[in-house]
C-alpha cells in the first residue's frame, strides 16, 4: 500500500537527518556550548545542555521531516478541487505517538531532578547553581565560602561573614572551594547573574536565597542584573574575579583592612536587611 | 429576549450615543475623578512628598470609565431596567459605517470592530518594538535615554499582552462562534458589547502612561519596583485591571454561547475544533484573571493607601505578588496557544481536503493544555528564592504540557498525509504555524529543565522563546485566519499574489529576527537592557536589520488590506474555499440575522472525500417572526 511505503521513507529521512543533525551538534557545537566550563555547575549546565541538544534534535528534526514530505509530496497540482481518503484517525498509532511522548518527557523530568538533589560540591551539581531560597535542597561537604550578595538600585555589594561580615564593592573568589552565595535585596527584586559561574538567584527584599558553585579556573567572570530593576538596570553589572587560593587570602585580609573604617557604620551582619524608611520615589 | 424584526437603528448622526462621545465621558469623568482624588488625597502625608497623587488619578480613570461607558451608551439598557422600563436596544442592524463607532449587539460588527482596535494596537506595539531594536544596534552609546528605553519595553510588552492576546478569540472568535454553531447571537449581546468597548479604554489608558513618564516594570509589574514607580504604573494597573475584566466577561459569554446556543444537530462530535478552541480558551480566561485582578487591587492599595501586601519591611512579600501574578501569567500564555491551534487545525482539512485526523486527540490536547498550565506557573519562578523541593513537580508537570501540546502536532500531520494539499495563503501560514511553534516548543524544554534553566532564566533565550510561540503561533494563526475569514467578513476578496509576498517575507525574516536571540541569551544577554557585551553586536545587529524588514513585511499586509478592501473591491464568492463549514454555507458578508431560518445540522464539518456525506446542515421552513 502506498501510505506504507510514503511512511517507511520519511521515517528513513528522518534516521539519516537525525544521525546527520548530532553528529553535527556533538563535534561542531558541544565544544563551544555555553555556559562554558569555568565552574561545576556552569560545566554540567553545559553538559545538560548538549544532552537536551542530542534528544531535541531528532525530535525537531523528525517532526519537520515527516510534515516537509508530506507537503511535498501530497501537494495537489491546479486544476479541479480533489478529495483525499476519508481517514479519521488511527488508533494504534495515536495511542503509541501519546506513550513515546509521555515516556520521553518522564524520563526528561526523571534526569533533571536526579541532578537538583546532587550535592553542590559534587562535579554534576548544576541545579544547585539556581537560587534555592532559604532552605537548599542538599548542603555541600565540607566549609564552604559564605558570600552574601547584597543588591540595591544599581550595584551589587558583598559582605563576607566568615570575615567579619567585611562588606566589598567588588567579589573574589577562590579557586577549588564551594562558595554560598546568600543573595538578599535592599530595594526591589534583582537578580544576581554570574554568567561563567552558571549562578543565577533573584535578590528578593526581605529573603535570603542561597546558591553554590565550586570555581574551577582563575580569571574574570561577568556579573549581570538579570531581573527588571528600574532605571538603570542595562548598566548594573561588573566584573569577579576568581583568584588562587593565595591570592584571595591575600585579597580578603587588604579589603578588611582597607575597609575596616566603614565597617562599624554598617548594620552587624545578617541574613536580611530592612533600611529604614523605606520609602516611595525612586 | 426577542430581537426587533425590524432593526431599530435609534437615531443617527452624531447626537446619539457613540464612541465621540464616549471619549467626552472619559475627560469629563476623569477632570471629576481627578478633583475629588486631589480633595482626598492632599491630607494623607505619604502623597505629601511627592508631586503627582495616585488616589486622584486612580479615581480620575475610574470616574473616566463610567464616563466613557455612558457616552457610548452602554449604561442605558442597566439604567432603563432599574426604573422600570423595557430597556433600549443598542443599534443591532444599523448600517453604514457609524455602527463600527458605537455599541452594537451584533456579534458581527463587534468582531470587525476588535479587528481595527487590535490592529491599531498590534501597529502600536509593533512600532515600540522597532524602537526597541534601533537601540540595541550598539552595545553602549545610547538612542534613548534609560527611562525612555524602559518605557519602550513596558509598553510594547504590555500592548501586545494585553491588547493583542484576544487577536484571534476577538475578531474571528466573536464573528465565527455563533455562526458555526448555528446561532443568531451570542449568548449576552450587551455584555459582548462592554467587553470589546473596555479594550481600546485600556489601550488608552495605557498608552497615555507615556505622559506621566511611563512605567519601569516591563509587562510583569513585579513590586516593590512597582510600588517605587511614578504616575504611570496606575495607568498599567488600570489597563491591566480593564484587560481583566473584559477576558472574564468575555469567557462568561463565549462559555454560554457554546453551551446553550448551539443549533439541532449541533452535538458535541460535530463542534468545530476552532470552537472547541474558543471554549478551552474561555475557560483560562474564566480562572485566570480573578488572579490578577486579586494582585492588581493589592498593589493599588500598596501605593494608594499605606498597605504593604508585597512589602517585606512590613511583613509582605513580593513573592506573593509573583505566585498570584504567574498564576494568571501561565494560563495567559495559553489564553494566545489555544486559539491559534484552533484555527491551524480549523484550516487544513478544508486545504488537505480531507476529514481532522485524530479530532478527538487535538480536543483532548487543548482539554490537557487548558488544566495543566494552572499547575506550571512557579517555573518562572525557579531562581527567584522559591522553597527549593517544589522544583521537581514545576519540572514535571511543565515538561509534562508538551505532551497535549503534541497531540495538536499529530492532528495536523496525519490530517496532511495522503492529503491533496493546496496551498493558499491561508495553508501556507498554518503549515508555517507549526514549524515556529515547533522551536518555541523545543527551546521550552531547556527553560522547563532546572538546570539549563539556571543561565537561560531571564535572558533573550526567553524572549527568543515566547516569540516563537505567541508571535510564531498566535500571530501567523492570526493571520492564517485574515486571509481564510476576511472574505466572509468583508465580502471582498484579499489579493492572493500579495499575500503570498506578505507570508514569504514574514516567514523568512520572522526567523532571521528571533532564532539568533537564542544564541544571544545562551551568550549572556539579560531581557530588557540597554547595553551589552560588544562581541554581540554582531548578533544584535543582525537581529535589529531583521526585525524593520519583519517590519516592512507588515507594510505588504497593510497595502494588501487597503489596496484589496478600498481599490480593487474584487466580490468573493460564498464559499471560495468549498469549505464545509457552517459559516461558508452563507452568503458573503454575512447578513445581519445570520440565518434566516432556524438551522438543523446534518453532519460534522469535516467530512471531505466521503461522498456519501450528508449536507452539513438544512434550513427548516421560513418563520415570519424570526425568534431565538
Amino acid at each position: 500500500m502506498a501510505s506504507r511505503s510514503d511512511l517507511n521513507r520519511a521515517i528513513g529521512i528522518w534516521v539519516v537527518l537525525s544521525i546527520v543533525a548530532d553528529l553535527l551538534i556533538g563535534f561542531l557545537l558541544a565544544p563551544h556550548m555555553p555556559p562554558g566550563h569555568f565552574s561545576n555547575t556552569a560545566s554540567d549546565q553545559t553538559e545538560i545542555n548538549n544532552i537536551l541538544a542530542l534528544i531535541l534534535a531528532p525530535i525537531g528534526v523528525g517532526v519537520i521531516t515527516l510534515f516537509l514530505y508530506a507537503l511535498i509530496s501530497f501537494r495537489q497540482p491546479s486544476g479541479p478541487i480533489q478529495d483525499g481518503p476519508p481517514v479519521k484517525g488511527h488508533r494504534r498509532l495515536q495511542a503509541g505517538w501519546v506513550g513515546v511522548t509521555t515516556l520521553i518527557v518522564v524520563i526528561l523530568a526523571i534526569t533533571g531532578t536526579v541532578e537538583l538533589l546532587q550535592s553542590p560540591s559534587s562535579a554534576s551539581g548544576a541545579g544547585s547553581g539556581g537560587g534555592q531560597g532559604g532552605t537548599p535542597i542538599s548542603s555541600p561537604s565540607g566549609n564552604p565560602l559564605q558570600v552574601q550578595v547584597i543588591a540595591q538600585q544599581w550595584w551589587f555589594t558583598y559582605r563576607f561573614p566568615q570575615y567579619g561580615g567585611v562588606e566589598t564593592f567588588s567579589l573574589a573568589l577562590p579557586v577549588d572551594r564551594t562558595v554560598e552565595f546568600h543573595v538578599t535585596s535592599l530595594d526591589v527584586i534583582h537578580s544576581f547573574w554570574a554568567y561563567q559561574l552558571g549562578v543565577k538567584a533573584d535578590a528578593v527584599p526581605g529573603a535570603d536565597n542561597i546558591a553554590f558553585t565550586v570555581p574551577k579556573h582563575t580569571g574574570l567572570f561577568q556579573i549581570r542584573c538579570a531581573e527588571l530593576c528600574g532605571l538603570f538596570h542595562g548598566y548594573m553589572a561588573a566584573h569577579g574575579e576568581v583568584l588562587s587560593q593565595g591570592g584571595f587570602a591575600a585579597w580578603i585580609a587588604k579589603a578588611q583592612k582597607f575597609n575596616a573604617p566603614i565597617l562599624r557604620y554598617l548594620p552587624k551582619y545578617a541574613k536580611v536587611y530592612y533600611p529604614d524608611p523605606q520609602q516611595r520615589g525612586g | 429576549m426577542t430581537e426587533p424584526a425590524t432593526p431599530a437603528a435609534g437615531r443617527s448622526g452624531i447626537f446619539t450615543f457613540n464612541l465621540l462621545w464616549g471619549l467626552v465621558g472619559l475627560v469629563v469623568g476623569y477632570a471629576i475623578g481627578l478633583w475629588i482624588g486631589h480633595r482626598m488625597g492632599s491630607r494623607f502625608d505619604w502623597t505629601g512628598d511627592i508631586d503627582y497623587n495616585d488616589i486622584a488619578i486612580l479615581l480620575g480613570y475610574s470616574l473616566g470609565t463610567v464616563g466613557y461607558l455612558a457616552g457610548l451608551g452602554i449604561l442605558n439598557h442597566p439604567i432603563a431596567r432599574l426604573f422600570g422600563r423595557s430597556g433600549t436596544d443598542l443599534a443591532k442592524g444599523a448600517t453604514g459605517w457609524s455602527r463600527y463607532v458605537r455599541a452594537s449587539t451584533d456579534h458581527k460588527v463587534i468582531g470587525l470592530q476588535y479587528l481595527i482596535g487590535i490592529g491599531i494596537f498590534f501597529a502600536i506595539g509593533g512600532l515600540d518594538a522597532m524602537l526597541i531594536r534601533t537601540e540595541l544596534l550598539r552595545p553602549d552609546d545610547p538612542v534613548f535615554s534609560p527611562g525612555q528605553y524602559l518605557t519602550l519595553v513596558g509598553l510594547h510588552g504590555a500592548t501586545m499582552i494585553m491588547m493583542v492576546s484576544s487577536i484571534i478569540l476577538g475578531p474571528f472568535g466573536h464573528y465565527f462562534t455563533p455562526i458555526m454553531i448555528g446561532s443568531r447571537r451570542m449568548a449576552f449581546p450587551r455584555m459582548e458589547s462592554l467587553s470589546f468597548w473596555l479594550l481600546p479604554l485600556a489601550g488608552v489608558v495605557l498608552t497615555t502612561t507615556i505622559a506621566y513618564g511611563g512605567f519601569p516594570t516591563g509587562w510583569t509589574g513585579y513590586p516593590s519596583l512597582a510600588d517605587q514607580a511614578d504616575a504611570g504604573m496606575d495607568g498599567y494597573i488600570f489597563a491591566f485591571a480593564l484587560v481583566g475584566i473584559g477576558m472574564i466577561l468575555n469567557a462568561l459569554n463565549m462559555m454560554v454561547t457554546i453551551f446553550n446556543h448551539r443549533a439541532p444537530g449541533m452535538t458535541w462530535s460535530r463542534l468545530p475544533i476552532f470552537v472547541w478552541s474558543m471554549l478551552t480558551t474561555s475557560v483560562l480566561m474564566l480562572l485566570g484573571p480573578p488572579m490578577l485582578l486579586a494582585a492588581l487591587l493589592m498593589e493599588v492599595l500598596d501605593r494608594t493607601s499605606g498597605t504593604g501586601f508585597f512589602l517585606s519591611s512590613v511583613g509582605g512579600s513580593p513573592f506573593l505578588f509573583e505566585n498570584l501574578f504567574w498564576f494568571f501569567g501561565h494560563p495567559e500564555v495559553y489564553i494566545l496557544a489555544l486559539p491559534g491551534f484552533g484555527i491551524v487545525l480549523e484550516i487544513l482539512p478544508v486545504f488537505a481536503r480531507k476529514p481532522l485526523w485524530g479530532q478527538r486527540l487535538g480536543i483532548a490536547g487543548m482539554l490537557g493544555v487548558a488544566l495543566l498550565s494552572f499547575m506550571v506557573w512557579q517555573h518562572h519562578l525557579f531562581v527567584s528564592g522559591i522553597n527549593a523541593s517544589l522544583r521537581p513537580f514545576y519540572m514535571l508537570t511543565t515538561e509534562l504540557i508538551s505532551v497535549p501540546t503534541g497531540f495538536v502536532f499529530l492532528c495536523g500531520l496525519g490530517t496532511l498525509w495522503r492529503a491533496k494539499i493546496r496551498y493558499t495563503v491561508p495553508m501556507l501560514f498554518a503549515c508555517a504555524f507549526f514549524f515556529n511553534f515547533l522551536i518555541g516548543g523545543l527551546s521550552g524544554v531547556y527553560l522547563s529543565d532546572v538546570p539549563s534553566d539556571v543561565t537561560l532564566h531571564g535572558s533573550f533565550f526567553v524572549m527568543a522563546h515566547f516569540h516563537y510561540t505567541i508571535m510564531g503561533g498566535l500571530v501567523f494563526a492570526f493571520f492564517a485566519g485574515i486571509y481564510y475569514w476576511l472574505p466572509k467578513m468583508t465580502g471582498l476578496e484579499l489579493n492572493e499574489a500579495l499575500g503570498k509576498i506578505h507570508f514569504w517575507t514574514t516567514f523568512v525574516f520572522f526567523n532571521s529576527t528571533f532564532l539568533p536571540l537564542f544564541a544571544v541569551g545562551m551568550l549572556g544577554m539579560p531581557r530588557r537592557t540597554a547595553t551589552y557585551a560588544p562581541h554581540l553586536q554582531f548578533l544584535n545587529d543582525w537581529v535589529s536589520i531583521s526585525a524593520y524588514l519583519l517590519g516592512c513585511s507588515m507594510l505588504v499586509f497593510i497595502g494588501n488590506f487597503v489596496y484589496s478592501l478600498l481599490v480593487a473591491r474584487v466580490p468573493a464568492a460564498a464559499n471560495p474555499w468549498m469549505a464545509r463549514s457552517l459559516e461558508w454555507q452563507l452568503p458573503s458578508p454575512v447578513p445581519v440575522m445570520n440565518f434566516d431560518r432556524p438551522v438543523r445540522i446534518l453532519a460534522g464539518p469535516y467530512e471531505y472525500g466521503d461522498p456519501s456525506a450528508p449536507p452539513v446542515m438544512e434550513l427548516g421552513p421560513p418563520v415570519v417572526a424570526a425568534g431565538d
